[in-house]
């Protein structure tokens, strides 16, 4: 395990002081919502970190075995509320799968628009609060002009602004209005050169490389070992996305798209033109790999978002059939994942034939990829530390439900 | 003890010679009237005004600069005061235009003018906090110390050709010292608060403080040899006449040492990339995160003194002071003047007026200095702890000592120089004025000034 104190760079760690317990969070600005780190330092080294988590829990879980599956959606959108809409699909997809529901066409069109766009906005959040993570306050709000206008859009379609509950079992509650296509395509025209800024601002930032270049390298089979998923899990060269690699039910979702996964590989760049080139302090699998990631899969969502209005515009149907509030749940069981915007996000349902489900439960991509805090932060700096929590991009809403 | 003063004498006599700051070496001589002895050291304006209170008034001579000193005190302290309510104002403007947006627009009118006086309000009425951990006295301290540092600086800082708090023969080693001691109040709230954010915070000031002072030490000595002298008036005025003459145009060891200059003076104030103390990101708000209202505003005024302070020093170090880029006034406006009103060249009220303009002109390089940071803070990203050190060890100071030396190399070969602007010599020539013993005469400086100054030199040395 490659952490800093075997860096042969790292000369400092033969000054040793008086060991300090400190307190990060749950109220600390830069831990993403109420994570409690308790550092336990050196000076200004970190000799370990326990993340401590459990300040959002709002028993979501428990809530929604007594709710039917059509009440429990707005429950979703606040697990992960940066990416409501992809949350909403994963829970939606999991019921259809238990109710062997089969979409319409337009629908599955209309959800691969609507989350790729999601994915953009969540990761907007990422790479913005990641800057400010590291000093630099203006690409947040670069970030938040942009993600702004994603939510025009879905208040247009849903009429809410964050937690949308706009993907339902069945469908979606209602059709993109008149003229919603032609937005979405005159806001991706705009975002394309934005990009460049957020290039330039972070990704080949001096500063910025010097900050997360060679730091906080998670290797891949700790990555995996660990459960990571999602763009941490690429950022270390794991060639694993669920909208490739899913099941049936979730990758025919994608079916008819083009796409390449976007991973990050020692000299092998998905995107060989006009995306900054890596940095040669880079070494696989740390923050700025993880960073570049989103990074990437934000060009690729647009891609599919473009690829999406084509075919949705060409599809016939509707965009399905919400399913009826007290809706009679065949009895069994269902687990299905979906590749949010921060990974792996399960659902899994067991209903033994009431329209109430008897156990729901969520497996979350954020928490396992927390776990792997402590791993990454032994010997670092303080400084380090949110840039690594930031790397992993973390919503607590989502670990704790 | 002093080099001079002799064991026996009154207590006044050797806080008098403190007072006047003299150079290391100068033959000692301290008169009965030192009181006279002073006004060499202090600016022409303070003269003025201390013989209207002495002759005019009849005060005595104690009085009358006590009152002198705490009128230009007064003028001083809401100068800072109001350039950090101008600057937070046009920081979040900056900030905002960067940053995509209006910044403040409702307080006080259009431009939100107001927004820090109502802050300042809200300031005010907020309850004043003092940790049960902290030690209530540091605690309390700790703002005032970082502030008087600040301010204290800007006694030595000349606005135009003698327009200057205090007058000294090393005013710049003074305000470098002074602006150096601004960490001790760092420090002091960091200790004092009893919190372990602020204790980090306070680490870092002090570990970065140390390590960039002698950069900026080393910078500030290459302008000083240009000049040769440390008195600030003096080096302003050598830069007089086209922008040619500024100093930052005087050879390429000038140049390259003003870049170094600004980079260590923002990580001397603290400023982004280099605000580690504060690293809100990381330390919560380091030094002063357990501050609350008035005592943390004297800290935010401390910063923005300091950072005013540090961009003047650079104007008037590297970028002519109040000399505009073209003489226009010296040599156009106040000749024409003249000759339209029939007054002569140097009468009070012209000269005030050429001083007037001279002031704007060092004040507005010194906010295009204060912007430039705020550029900078709102656009790059933090540097780690370990890098900030880096940058100044393996950088900064390497930098510095080369262009150091590199001047040295120009002072004593200047026909090396391959600056060609310098060769022109445009406009007003350089001052040429005798250095003796670190003690100059008061500008404006003419034959004259030299000559007498000889001459009290020679009577002093008899007397």
């Amino acid at each position: 395990m490659a952490t800093r104190l075997e860096d042969p760079r790292v000369v400092e760690f033969d000054v040793r002081t008086d060991e300090m317990l400190v307190n990060m969070g749950p109220q600390h600005p830069s831990t993403h919502g109420v994570l409690r780190l308790v550092l336990r330092t050196d000076g200004e080294v970190v000799s370990e970190v326990q993340p401590h988590i459990g300040y959002l829990h709002r028993c979501a879980e428990k809530i929604g075995e007594n709710l039917t599956p059509r009440q429990w959606i707005p429950y979703t959108d606040r697990m992960d509320y940066l990416a409501g809409m992809n949350m909403n699909l994963g829970w939606s997809l999991t019921v259809e799968k238990l109710l062997r529901y089969e979409l319409p066409e337009k629908a599955r069109h209309l959800r691969v628009i609507i989350c790729e766009l999601g994915r953009i906005a969540s990761h907007l959040v990422g790479m913005g609060a990641y800057g400010l993570d590291l000093g630099t306050f203006s690409p947040f709000l670069y970030a938040f002009r942009e993600r702004e206008k994603i939510l025009d859009l879905f208040e247009e379609a849903c009429g809410a602004r964050l937690t949308y509950s706009y993907i339902c079992p069945g469908g979606a509650t209602a059709d993109l209005p008149k003229g919603w296509l032609q937005k979405c395509e005159k806001f991706l025209d705009e975002f394309a050169p934005v990009i460049d800024e957020y290039h330039a601002l972070l990704t080949t930032n001096a500063i910025f490389i010097k900050r997360t270049a060679g730091i906080g390298i998670l290797p891949a089979e700790m990555a995996i070992d660990y459960g990571c998923s999602g763009p941490v899990l690429r950022g270390s060269g794991v060639d694993f996305d669920l909208r490739r690699d899913g099941e049936p039910r979730y990758t025919s979702m994608y079916d008819g798209y083009a796409f390449e996964v976007v991973v990050q590989k020692d000299g092998h760049y998905p995107r060989d033109h006009k995306y900054p080139p890596v940095p040669k302090e880079a070494v696989l699998g740390d923050c700025w790999h993880r960073f570049y990631v989103r990074m990437l899969e934000v060009v690729q969502s647009m891609d599919l978002v473009r690829q999406g209005i084509e075919f949705y515009s060409r599809s016939k149907g509707d965009w399905g059939t919400p399913i009826k509030l007290n809706q009679k749940l065949p009895k069994g069981e269902a687990y299905l994942e979906t590749e949010a915007p921060r990974g792996q996000m399960g659902f899994y349902i067991v209903s033994d034939g009431s329209s109430i489900p008897w156990r729901v439960r969520a497996r979350s991509s954020s928490f396992c990829n927390l776990s792997v805090v402590s791993e990454l932060c032994r010997g670092c700096l303080i400084a380090d530390v949110p840039a690594i929590v930031g790397s992993l991009d973390i919503v607590m809403g989502e670990i704790d439900r | 003890m002093l080099p001079g003063v002799q064991v026996g004498q009154p207590v006044a006599h050797r806080l008098a010679y403190l007072w006047r700051a003299p150079a290391w070496g100068r033959p000692l001589l301290v008169e009965r009237s030192s009181w006279d002895r002073c006004r060499r050291g202090l600016s022409i304006e303070g003269n003025d005004v201390v013989e209207f209170f002495e002759a005019t008034l009849n005060w005595p001579s104690w009085l009358a600069w006590t009152a002198v000193a705490l009128i230009q005190c007064f003028l001083l302290i809401n100068l800072v005061a109001g350039g950090a309510l101008f600057f937070i104002w046009l920081e979040r403007k900056v900030a905002g235009r960067i940053q995509d947006r209006l910044g403040p627009t409702r307080v006080g009118g259009k431009f939100g003018w107001l927004q820090t006086l109502a802050d300042g309000i809200k300031l005010l009425a907020k309850e004043d906090i003092v940790p049960k951990e902290a030690d209530p006295f540091l605690f309390r301290m700790a703002p005032y110390v970082s502030f008087t540092a600040s301010f204290c600086g800007w006694l030595a800082l000349p606005f135009a050709d003698n327009w200057v708090g205090q007058r000294l023969n090393v005013a710049v080693f003074f305000i470098v010292a002074i602006v150096g001691l601004e960490v001790f109040g760092v420090i002091l709230a960091g200790y004092a608060s009893g919190s372990k954010w602020s204790l980090f915070g306070a680490m870092r000031e002090a570990a970065q403080v140390v390590s960039y002072e002698v950069p900026l030490g080393l910078c500030i000595v290459v302008p000083v040899m240009i000049a040769g002298s440390m008195d600030l008036v003096t080096i302003g005025n050598k830069q007089a006449g086209y922008f040619t003459n500024w100093f930052i145009f005087h050879d390429p060891a000038a140049f390259v040492v003003f870049w170094v200059y600004f980079t260590c003076a923002v990580a001397s104030v603290n400023r982004a990339p280099f605000d580690l103390a504060e690293a809100e990101s990381e330390l919560v708000a380091g030094f002063h995160t357990e501050y609350s209202g008035l005592r943390w505003s004297f800290f935010f005024m401390a910063e923005y003194g300091s950072m005013l302070l540090v961009s003047a020093l650079a104007a008037i170090l590297f970028f002519g002071g109040w000399h505009g880029p073209f003489p226009i006034i010296s040599q156009g406006l106040v000749p024409a003047l003249a000759a339209m009103t029939g007054a002569s060249v140097d009468s009070p009220v012209l000269v005030y007026l050429a001083n007037l303009a001279g002031c704007a002109n060092l004040i507005f390089k010194a906010v295009i200095g204060v912007t430039v940071m705020m550029w900078v803070r709102w656009t790059l990203p933090r540097l780690r702890i370990d890098q900030v050190l880096t940058t100044c060890l393996k950088y900064c100071v390497p930098l510095a000592a080369l262009c150091f030396l590199a001047e040295v190399w120009f002072q004593l070969y200047p026909h090396t120089n391959p600056m060609p602007l310098n060769r022109l010599q445009w406009g007003a020539p350089r001052a040429s004025i005798e250095v003796r013993e670190g003690w100059l005469p008061l500008s404006p400086v003419s034959p004259d000034d030299v000559q007498e100054a000889q001459l009290t030199h020679s009577q002093e040395h008899r007397g």
